[in-house]
């Protein structure tokens, strides 16, 4: 199989956003494969939200095109569905892991509802396949099966962020963005579900783009790297190149600190 | 004639320290060799002399100011140095290896199943996987008790040979050898030695550092004098 | 005019409280909301002289659509003669002086809280319900630019999502009332705190059926002839109450909504219609039950 045989995922173009005057990100361009996990790194304000919420087309960027794939094999500009359209997809071929469980979770619904939620939003009507589907996704993000009636908001942070990603991962998405995934848990807790996502990101082929100012993270999750610093990506290639051998200034300051922490 | 794997041609590298004012290092300057298969190529020269950065350059880990590192896989010559991400990531799935006994993640997962899951990458069942797994442990002398636990709990020397077994599992036309026989043991040194000899005979290219000049002589097939292609330096 | 007169007369109101504009703006609201079943149309509700809660949005609906010749009937609870449904007749007799009536077939309009009659209504009758949240979603989603977006694009897993958890935590579902109803295939819709009982009375009815919430200042409808169905699992069916071995004690009635009523402190109790325009009809016709003075006397 050659490489140009099979195309990208996403493809984004000349992607800029502005809030009012001032700068979101600017002049972002890449491709994403199906299988690829990229990060996007950088410090806050850096833009690496923006553009997250860019391509999930939670924001509508000022400029630029992002095409997707769909799984009929169509390359459409995302800016230019419908609102219905993007929403299909942000519940079905997608998913948004949020830094926050409360964002991405009903925290007052019991975990199986969580997880059965986005089946019923397809149609689903039989409550028995619901449930031992959902059974199921809590066995894989390793949530005790005796836990499924129970509300996201009993849950440790390292239980609520594993629901929040069955819950995305129900439907099989091809696409999932991740926002800090990681953020606020404990180091311990933290290994455990970069673990997860590396198995499931192995077993079910996702493509993935997380965002996380944590290059550990970036390290061990991503195959490709994005260094973003005031809008702009200022660096990227593949990951254990980036940071081991950084050639701008500020990833060089980025990866420097870190070591410094380390060692 | 082997065919020829690896061909390296006027590489340049160098580090600029933005941290320390931006301090220009350059490191190399048209480096050229090649290797071809079924033999084993060290590196030589002192500590510092570049020869992890050559390494490191040649699996994309490090990228080359300029030059080229035509890697031949199949009928096809790909240049590292101009490849895209994606490209040097297929590159090491299929064609070029990287034996260290450093693996930058432990996952939770079972040394058999760590082992075995290289095999399978490489498109054996999954019993022929796990005889393959269990077979390399053995050798390397890895206790039978430990294989079903994730390597995060061994000892230091148990873990390097863990990632030794991984390095050698997979079937790459060309491997790379960083150093895989230091800290070991002599019984545990020899049997690496005799894994090299095998991949040899398979006709695997291998590209190696070994500081310890006993291995290196009994390894080698040529060795090659990475200070000739170092940046003489202002004292 | 004696000085009697001036201090006692009530003030002259327009018929039915509100004024003529006003009921233009309401019954544009009706109208866009007959036009789109299930779809809650906005509306500029108007203070009423009565608390919300007490079906101010009934009473503006109704006051919207009542003409000199129309026969209304209030019902609270199924009862006519409950406090709100007696206070709001007493307001409608005041400000329309329109004919009055208990009598559900005598009826051309409805008001009603919680219940739909017995007898089957007819294509001559308007029902007009008291809703205190008109939002079926509101319970899970509390953001209302996010429910409307969900109705706009038809976005109903969440409604689901409430069942789900109703069989989880009781093994079946628990809604009995103000249970959610799918409208010709394309709304959901919240029919007000009715109990799920009557869910099968509003599918394809031959009368027009009219939802006012007063505070949340929403308006929506059941044209004639419209698919409401109740939604449900493959494997939990939509059920209605039952009352097995029940009738009425009055008028021995079965198979209709009954409440109960505890006859002294030893916990005693009694069956009766809910529906007390039914249970009095039925009475009247001979239908007698057990406990029911005249049910002893036919027995001797």
């Amino acid at each position: 199989m050659s490489l140009d045989q099979d195309l990208p995922l996403l493809s984004v173009k000349n992607l800029s956003h502005f809030y009012g005057q001032h700068l979101g990100c600017k002049d972002v361009n890449f491709d994403l494969y199906p299988g690829e996990v990229l990060a996007i790194v950088g410090e806050s304000g850096s833009g690496k939200t923006t553009l997250l919420n860019c391509l999930s087309t939670q924001i509508i960027p000022t400029d630029g095109a992002v095409y997707y794939r769909g799984r009929k094999g169509q390359s459409d500009n995302l800016y230019e569905m419908s609102e219905a359209q993007q929403r299909i997809l942000l519940r079905t071929d997608w998913g948004f892991v949020r830094q926050h469980p409360r964002d991405g979770l009903r925290m007052n619904v019991s975990a199986g509802a969580n997880v059965g939620e986005r089946l019923m939003a397809l149609g689903d009507r039989h409550y028995g396949k619901i449930r031992d589907t959902a059974l199921d996704w809590l066995e894989k993000v390793e949530i005790q099966v005796d836990r499924i009636d129970d509300a996201p908001r009993t849950f440790s942070g390292g239980m609520q962020q594993r629901l929040q990603i069955a819950r995305n991962l129900v439907t099989n998405p091809r696409l999932v963005f991740m926002d800090e995934p990681t953020g606020g848990l404990d180091v311990s807790v933290q290994a455990r579900l970069l673990d997860l996502i590396r198995r499931l990101v192995a077993e079910l082929g996702l493509s993935i783009i997380i965002v996380t100012h944590d290059l550990a993270v970036a390290r061990l999750l991503s195959d490709r790297i994005m260094v973003m610093k005031d809008g702009k990506v200022i660096e990227q290639g593949l990951t254990d190149q980036v940071l081991d051998d950084p050639h701008q200034a500020y990833t060089q300051l980025l990866v420097s600190s870190i070591l410094h922490v380390g060692s | 004639m082997q065919q020829k794997i690896l061909s390296v041609q006027n590489l340049t590298k160098s580090f600029v320290m933005h941290l320390q004012n931006g301090l220009q290092l350059p490191v190399m300057d048209g480096a050229g060799f090649e290797v071809f298969a079924g033999e084993c190529v060290v590196l030589g020269g002192p500590s510092g002399a570049g020869k992890s950065t050559l390494l490191k350059m040649i699996y994309g880990n490090y990228a080359a100011d300029a030059g080229e590192i035509i890697i031949t896989h199949g009928d096809q010559h790909t240049d590292l140095v101009t490849a895209s991400p994606r490209e040097i990531l297929r590159l090491r799935q299929s064609t070029i290896g990287y034996v260290s006994q450093f693996l930058s993640a432990i996952p939770r997962v079972s040394a058999l199943d760590l082992v075995a899951q290289v095999a399978r990458q490489w498109g054996h069942s999954e019993e022929v996987a796990q005889e393959k797994a269990a077979k390399m442990l053995g050798q390397l002398n890895i206790p039978e008790h430990l294989w079903g636990l994730p390597p995060a709990t061994f000892s230091g020397g148990e873990q390097q040979r863990v990632n030794i077994a991984r390095g050698f599992m997979g079937e790459h036309k060309l491997l790379l050898l960083d150093e895989p026989t230091a800290s070991l043991d002599a019984a545990n040194r020899q049997v690496v030695l005799s894994l090299i000899e095998e991949r040899k005979a398979n006709g695997t290219a291998m590209l190696g550092i070994f500081h310890d000049a006993d291995t290196r002589d009994k390894v080698a097939d040529r060795v090659i004098d990475v200070t000739k292609f170092a940046v003489q330096r202002a004292a | 005019m004696s000085l009697d007169q001036l201090t006692n007369e009530a003030p002259a109101y327009n018929f039915a409280y509100l004024d003529e504009q006003t009921k233009r703006m309401i019954r544009r609201a009706i109208l866009k909301g007959i036009a789109v079943p299930g779809y809650q149309v906005p509306f500029a509700a108007r203070e009423m002289p009565m608390p919300y809660g007490w079906g101010t949005g009934g009473v503006q609906v109704t006051a919207s659509v009542l003409g000199e010749s129309d026969i209304l009937k209030v019902i609270d609870q199924g009862a006519d003669d409950t406090t709100n449904a007696v206070s709001i007749r007493n307001f409608f007799a005041k400000t329309a002086n329109v004919e009055l009536t208990t009598h559900t077939s005598e009826a051309t309009v409805i008001q009603t809280r919680h219940r739909i009659p017995e007898e089957e209504l007819q294509e001559h009758q308007t029902l007009v319900y008291q809703v205190p949240i008109p939002e079926p979603l509101r319970f899970l989603e509390p953001r209302e630019t996010e429910t409307r977006k969900m109705h706009a694009l038809s976005e109903y897993g969440l409604i689901h999502v409430k069942l789900y958890e109703d069989i989880a935590t009781h093994g079946h579902i628990a809604t009995t009332y103000a249970y959610p109803v799918m409208v010709e295939g394309r709304y959901v819709m919240d029919p007000s705190p009715t109990p799920k009982f009557d869910n099968p009375k509003m599918h394809k009815s031959k009368a027009l059926q009219l939802f006012g919430a007063g505070r949340e200042k929403r308006i929506y409808a059941l044209p004639p002839h419209t698919d409401v169905v109740s939604l449900d699992f493959e494997d939990h069916p939509f059920t209605i109450q039952e009352w097995p071995d029940t009738q009425c004690a009055m008028c021995g009635a079965e198979g209709v909504y009954f409440d109960e009523v505890i006859l002294d402190d030893a916990g005693n109790n009694m069956f009766v219609c809910s529906d007390s325009d039914y249970c009095e009809t039925r009475q009247s016709e001979g239908h007698l039950g057990p406990l029911n003075a005249d049910y002893k006397e036919r027995m001797q």
